[in-house]
């Protein structure tokens, strides 16, 4: 039977069908909706973390309890979790550990757009790459059966194209492996010098054997067409890449590290021309160099956003005469563009975003705002305007902190970390304990909306539910930055902006590290609540434009008045609250 | 079919392009044909401009279409139509929801909404339908069923039975929308000539 799945489902169902017994991850997009998938297989346990690192720490002793372990996390997550991967590289597994990283070149929805292939390499472990669902799904099998047969992780590297394109791919059965036996053996799981010492020495006879099962492996083929262009390619590239040159040989590597260096010297040998098409870092390219092989690759390619087919048939059409690529760009060029200026359409907090309340109250404070990552970054967008720095998860508070070190005290009276709750246990708990400790008087403002918004709604350890739906004892904001020695701390209501201007003000002011919680649920999420539409009374409204500054989709300016769009309204009554001449009223009126 | 089709659905983050997308993959499988559709999740569905594309034929390799090579654009919103005009094929159909959804620069007015929009679209496309989609939807009876209406044009424009749309859509809404959704569709379906 064939199912339309996304490469993320078929990554879940590999993983079951593989025999997998735990599945952990944090969210991230492109990543998420593997172990949301993963989680409705019962035979699965499955977890968000509240972190990448300790995702695959979870992973690792699964893998070392004699069970096979999928751990996901976006291309970023990876950092988070690079201190046990180069670690676990070293012991090596018993139960296979597969690790899967979604790079999200573009940065759809990321702050950067790293290519985690480097991570394999460093850390010396076999990178693998599907091109669509149906390969996502067979490689995730055949990682596990690598990482046991190797004795070494497996990164299966995915990218934004390959998580959420959908395609047609076979399904089987799961095959139940059970688990393999537990025992106890320090020199190769303790990694004290002396053990690290001798497993660093089979880490790297593997590599050799890695490099060796390369040349002949599965995952790596060669489609002869005609030899005057040969192409090297890999992942989404190369679905790409067998569209726009549909005359080419394509040399198709499904593994990526380590490289097989015959195949790729007989695949240029009987090519007339070498090119390496792939998405990002010549990652690929520069080891073919290395070997002395003359290829072209990042001389016509960019290094930087998707290598998309219009890409690819525009780089070549110029490299090739009267090939299919010529008529790609033909095609292009034929459509029908627009040629003015189109307005972007950026994404913007939701109509009855709890976050706008603050946000609205940070910009008319006009303080610096160390920002993190998370709907929430939106707020640094204009109108709102109320973030000066997002780096990455968690940094806010040790930005805050370092800002307040370098300009002083005086400077931290206008200063505030902004931080989501699920950002805040993955990685802020720690900038706060040193807020704490090396005497800072920062003020953090913890945005707990009782979800991890961004990624579509993930439960954490602050929302009181599991991945799989359990009810749990939820983590106490207030008694942990107690717990931590924070003597000031507020929960406020960023809807109620006189509360929530006067409870910043006391706190920046007070020269003690403080943190305020605002608590209000995503509006996405809120079911219980009134959504009866405002609407602007047009003589009553002066035009002070005031409630423009809310950053609000549904307000409208329409001449030197507002409107309210009726069908976006949820009636969050945020608009009507900083309206000054009660112009802006509740209830359905047609906008006359 | 000598070559493969290509669909693309664009509009506002929320608007419902992803039930209409679903579908349509959906009846693509009951005619037995390869199909492979992606979309982008994440930052941009938070009321950003959001397209997903859907590629069906014989044997389908990129699940991107490259500009200047969609058969049929179907846009939820004017402005996007606009902006997704360059992956329209020369002879390509485009089918639009005659509606206006202001972006944030354009409600902060930093930016203008080209207001002659869909004149632009027609001197440069040559074959454009533009219904209002909401003004339908609310002779059908639920103002929610925009995307099914627009969903019921697309399914005039595409080389398939009616009755497999039916069906898939009947497997798709839950059963108590189903009359009001499948009225809709039958609506999208008429508007046009």
């Amino acid at each position: 039977m064939k199912k339309l799945l996304t490469g993320n489902e078929a990554i879940a169902r590999g993983a079951w069908e593989a025999g997998v017994v735990v599945c952990t991850a944090y969210p991230g997009t492109p990543s998420t909706e593997i172990t949301e998938n993963a989680a409705k297989y019962p035979e699965m346990y499955a977890e968000w973390s509240p972190n990448e690192k300790v995702a695959l720490e979870v992973g690792i002793g699964a893998s070392m309890a004699g069970g096979r372990a999928l751990v996901a996390m976006k291309h970023v997550g990876v950092n988070v979790a690079a201190d046990p991967l180069f670690t676990v590289a070293y012991t090596g597994v018993n139960g296979g550990l597969v690790l899967v990283s979604a790079d999200d070149p573009g940065m759809h929805s990321s702050q950067n757009e790293q290519d985690n292939r480097h991570f394999g390499r460093a850390a010396k472990i076999p990178v693998i790459e599907p091109s669509d669902s149906q390969e996502a799904k067979d490689f995730v099998k055949l990682a596990f059966q690598l990482s046991e047969e190797f004795d070494t992780p497996v990164m299966l590297r995915i990218t934004t194209r390959v998580a959420h394109s959908q395609s047609l791919v076979s399904l089987e059965e799961r095959q139940e492996i059970g688990l393999k036996p537990y025992e106890k053996n320090p020199s190769k799981y303790v990694m004290m010098p002396a053990n690290a010492r001798r497993r660093h020495v089979l880490v790297e006879d593997r590599l050799a054997k890695l490099k060796a099962y390369a040349e002949t492996s599965p995952l790596n083929r060669i489609e002869w067409r005609d030899t005057k262009i040969g192409v090297i390619t890999n992942g989404v590239t190369y679905q790409y890449v067998k569209e726009v040159l549909k005359n080419a040989s394509i040399l198709k590597l499904g593994m990526t590290f380590p490289l097989p260096e015959n195949l790729i010297r007989e695949f240029a040998q009987k090519v007339d021309k070498l090119y390496v098409i792939e998405e990002l870092e010549p990652f690929i390219e520069d080891q073919v160099k290395a070997w002395g092989i003359q290829a072209l690759g990042k001389d016509i390619f960019p290094v930087i956003g998707e290598l998309l087919p219009e890409v690819i048939a525009e780089k070549m059409a110029t490299e090739t005469d009267g090939n299919s690529p010529t008529e790609a760009k033909k095609q292009i060029e034929a459509a029908p563009g627009a040629t003015q200026e189109i307005p972007v359409r950026p994404p913007v907090l939701c109509p009855g975003c709890p976050h706008r309340g603050l946000f609205y109250v940070l910009n008319k404070l006009k303080v610096t705002v160390a920002g993190d990552i998370g709907c929430y970054t939106l707020g640094s967008l204009p109108p709102l305007s109320a973030m000066d720095s997002t780096i990455c998860m968690g940094a806010s508070i040790g930005n805050a902190m370092g800002m307040e070190k370098a300009r002083g005290k005086e400077f931290a009276r206008k200063l505030v970390a902004v931080i989501g709750d699920s950002t805040f246990i993955h990685s802020g708990i720690t900038g706060l304990i040193n807020t704490v400790y090396n005497k800072a008087t920062t003020t953090t403002i913890i945005l707990d909306n009782r979800t991890t918004g961004m990624t579509g709604h993930q439960d954490n350890p602050a929302t009181g539910l599991t991945l799989k739906g359990e009810p749990i004892q939820e983590v106490d904001l207030v008694l942990l930055a107690k717990a931590v020695g924070v003597q000031r701390v507020a929960v406020i209501d960023p809807f109620d902006l006189k509360e929530t201007e006067q409870v910043i003000k006391e706190e920046l002011a007070a020269e003690e590290p403080s943190v305020i919680i605002a608590k209000r649920k995503c509006a996405l999420i809120e079911k219980n609540k009134d959504t009866t539409p405002y609407f602007v009374l047009e003589d009553a409204c002066i035009g002070c434009m005031r409630c423009m500054k809310l950053g609000c989709p549904c307000i409208i300016k329409e001449g030197n008045k507002v409107r309210i769009n009726p069908t976006q309204c949820v009636g969050c009554e945020l608009c009507a609250k900083v309206c000054t001449s009660g112009a802006i009223q509740k209830g359905e009126q047609s906008n006359g | 079919m000598a070559e493969n089709m290509n669909v693309l659905i664009v509009g506002v983050g929320g608007q419902g392009t992803i039930l209409a997308s679903r579908v349509l993959s959906g009846v693509i499988q009951k005619i037995g044909l390869d199909v492979k559709v992606s979309e982008i999740h994440g930052m941009a569905q938070r009321g950003g401009s959001v397209v997903t594309q859907v590629r069906y034929g014989k044997e389908v390799a990129s699940p991107i279409i490259p500009k200047g090579q969609a058969d049929i654009i179907l846009a939820f919103e004017k402005l996007e139509a606009l902006r997704w005009l360059p992956y329209l094929k020369e002879e390509g159909s485009i089918l639009i929801n005659d509606q206006r959804l202001d972006p944030m620069p354009v409600i902060m007015g930093t930016a203008q909404y080209p207001a002659d929009a869909l004149d632009i679209i027609r001197s440069r496309c040559r074959k454009v339908i533009v219904i209002d989609a909401l003004k339908i939807a609310l002779e059908a009876g639920n103002p929610k069923t925009v995307n099914v209406v627009l969903l019921g044009l697309l399914a005039k424009y595409l080389d398939i039975e009616k009755e497999i749309w039916l069906d898939v859509l009947k497997e798709t809404v839950p059963a108590k929308f189903l009359e009001v959704n499948i009225k809709a569709f039958e609506a999208g379906f008429a508007s046009t000539a």
